[in-house]
């Protein structure tokens, strides 16, 4: 195993334990933003879309390039749009009544 | 390492900082949207990125930056199209939907790495899992939008055989990874392994009741994490790593806590054919026990005195769009002094904290909304308890063994002073059981529609305190 891959997997593996601890105190109130949120996270992917699309030459490639592009991008701007959507209607008591 | 280079990676470091203190964030309602804002502020950073890395090493074509906008562009449109007129009852339609498109993508990610069979098995091994779990995801994900938009059947969808059938699927799968992992095969593999992955994923969500939909769904959240974090690996990219860590940790806890909501083991729930479809309600009686009808001006006397009220919301409420009448009916009693607290099952909705949202929609501050033990705390010192479309989650036979909910952890309406259950018909929840708390002396049932009933309820009390 190379040192590369050694200091990737410790990165992973860290996130993994970052994410657990932070997503743990989230109350369930907020489950269903937060699910819509990391799914908006997970459109990151979009940068790989971006490096797969930069080596493209056959036209397969572009075709991928393309899906990959128009799949990942609507991750992205539809997760966090319909989030925001979402986390604007959770109201404090006080701006009510 | 270029400078450019290291300033890149240096803002992945950044994009990834964001995410995680904008889950952080997301602690508490009132800093939720600020965390998620600095989400997006992350989001940017790595794709600004990425722009700069691109245009710098000037590899890419014209034809591929044409492809990469005109794919941007449609995404986009479809995106923003979807996340402004999806109605929040359909929210897990949709947050499925996107999970789909996001498995998709990391799935061809790793597409090109594999083709040209060579590479190192450093890339290779996390490639072909790449494409396992971002096509199952892909494909599961579209059947479970299909399942809760009802295009597909929500029952749980089981024939003879199915079993063998899917065994099969996860085999090839398995022979096909394996054989691209050792560099064989190249294109052909991938096309076998693509075509097997996808029709594992019809075939793993397709036996799976619609009751089991929360659990589907953060557990479809979680593969696309980890598959985007395999995407990582092969790109080589800390912040795909990284992301795709944290969505796979919140997929995974999600997925334990609706699991644990609902009493049923993992393992139980993908093997499927628990419950019915969708608000599928099997002959009614409650095993000739006596129920006890109350009209609407009854229940309203009830309301109308009581101090505390905790209101039992269930999916059945969000799917007659009596939200807000539900919270008309909570401000008038509000108004001369009756408390009103909401008790919100885990598995109230249909995703993970889905009754949040479609309260906090009809305007219910989230300080109202009680999570399962603050509930049971708060029922048992209530004058009266009103059920709304929940089924289920109240029944007190999950307290006796033996039964098809035995176990699992419930709302102890049964423990408040009075009990009023808004309800259409006598008929069944997903368990497919009676429900004794609808016979139970205290119980007051008001035969309605929940909109209709709560309207009717709204009105009487108001005519009452005038």
């Amino acid at each position: 195993m190379s040192a590369e891959l050694l200091a990737t997997l410790s990165i992973f593996l860290l996130a993994l334990l970052v994410g657990f601890e932070v997503i743990g105190k989230v109350p369930a109130t907020l489950h269903t933003p937060l699910m819509s949120a990391t799914n908006a996270i997970h459109g990151v992917i979009l940068v790989g879309a971006m490096l797969v699309a930069s080596v493209a030459e056959t036209a397969t490639d572009y075709v991928l390039g393309f899906v990959v592009a128009a799949f990942a991008t609507m991750n992205v701007v539809g997760g966090y749009v319909v989030t925001d959507r979402m986390l604007g209607m959770f109201q404090s008591p006080a701006s009510q009544r | 390492m270029s400078t450019l280079d290291t300033v890149v990676r240096l803002a992945y470091l950044a994009a990834a900082t964001c995410f995680v203190l904008g889950l952080h964030l997301m602690n508490a309602p009132a800093t939720a949207r600020r965390g998620n804002r600095l989400s997006i502020a992350g989001m940017l950073l790595a794709v600004a990125a990425t722009f700069v890395l691109l245009v710098d090493s000037g590899a890419t074509t014209p034809a591929g930056w044409m492809v990469l906008a005109a794919g941007a562009g449609v995404g986009t449109v479809a995106g923003l199209w979807a996340a402004r007129v999806v109605p929040m009852t359909a929210m897990p339609q949709l947050v499925s939907l996107f999970n789909a498109v996001g498995g998709g993508a990391a799935a061809l990610v790793a597409v090109p790495e594999l083709v040209p069979a060579a590479g190192a098995a450093s890339v290779r091994v996390p490639a072909a899992l790449d494409i396992v779990i971002g096509t199952v995801t892909f494909a599961g994900s579209l059947v479970a939008a299909g399942k809760l938009q009802g295009v597909v059947p929500g029952r749980p969808v089981v024939f003879p055989g199915a079993r063998v059938v899917g065994g099969g699927l996860a085999l090839a799968t398995a022979i096909a990874g394996g054989l691209l992992i050792r560099g064989y095969g190249g294109g052909a593999a991938v096309a076998v392994l693509a075509v097997a992955a996808l029709a594992l994923g019809v075939a793993l969500v397709l036996p799976i009741g619609g009751a089991d939909m929360p659990v589907v769904i953060s557990l479809l959240n979680a593969c696309t994490g980890t598959a985007v974090a395999m995407a990582g690996f092969v790109t080589d990219n800390s912040v795909l790593v990284v992301a795709g860590a944290l969505v796979g940790a919140s997929g995974a806890i999600l997925t334990a806590l609706m699991a644990t909501a609902m009493n049923r083991s993992l393992p139980a729930i993908l093997l499927g054919g628990y419950g019915t479809g969708d608000g599928a309600s099997g002959p009614g009686g409650t095993g000739g026990a006596p129920v006890r009808a109350v009209s609407a001006d009854d229940a309203a006397i009830q309301l109308a005195y009581a101090r505390r009220v905790v209101v039992v919301p269930g999916y059945g409420l969000a799917a007659a769009q009596a939200q807000h009448a539900l919270h008309e009916l909570a401000t008038v009693l509000a108004s001369h002094g009756t408390e009103v607290t909401y008790a919100i099952h885990p598995v109230a909705g249909r995703m993970p904290g889905h009754m949040n949202v479609l309260l906090a929609e009809a305007n219910v501050p989230y300080s109202e909304m009680r999570e399962l033990d603050a509930a049971n705390a708060e029922l048992s010192l209530a004058d009266v308890a009103l059920v709304v479309g929940a089924n289920d989650v109240t029944n007190p036979a999950a307290r006796r063994p033996g039964n098809a909910i035995s176990g699992m952890p419930i709302l102890d309406v049964d423990r408040a002073a009075a009990v009023i259950v808004i309800k259409r018909s006598m008929g069944h929840g997903y368990a497919g059981i009676d429900n004794a708390l609808y016979t139970d002396p205290k119980t007051g049932m008001l035969f309605a529609d929940a909109r209709a009933g709560l309207a009717a309820l709204s009105a009487a009390v108001k005519t009452l305190v005038g």
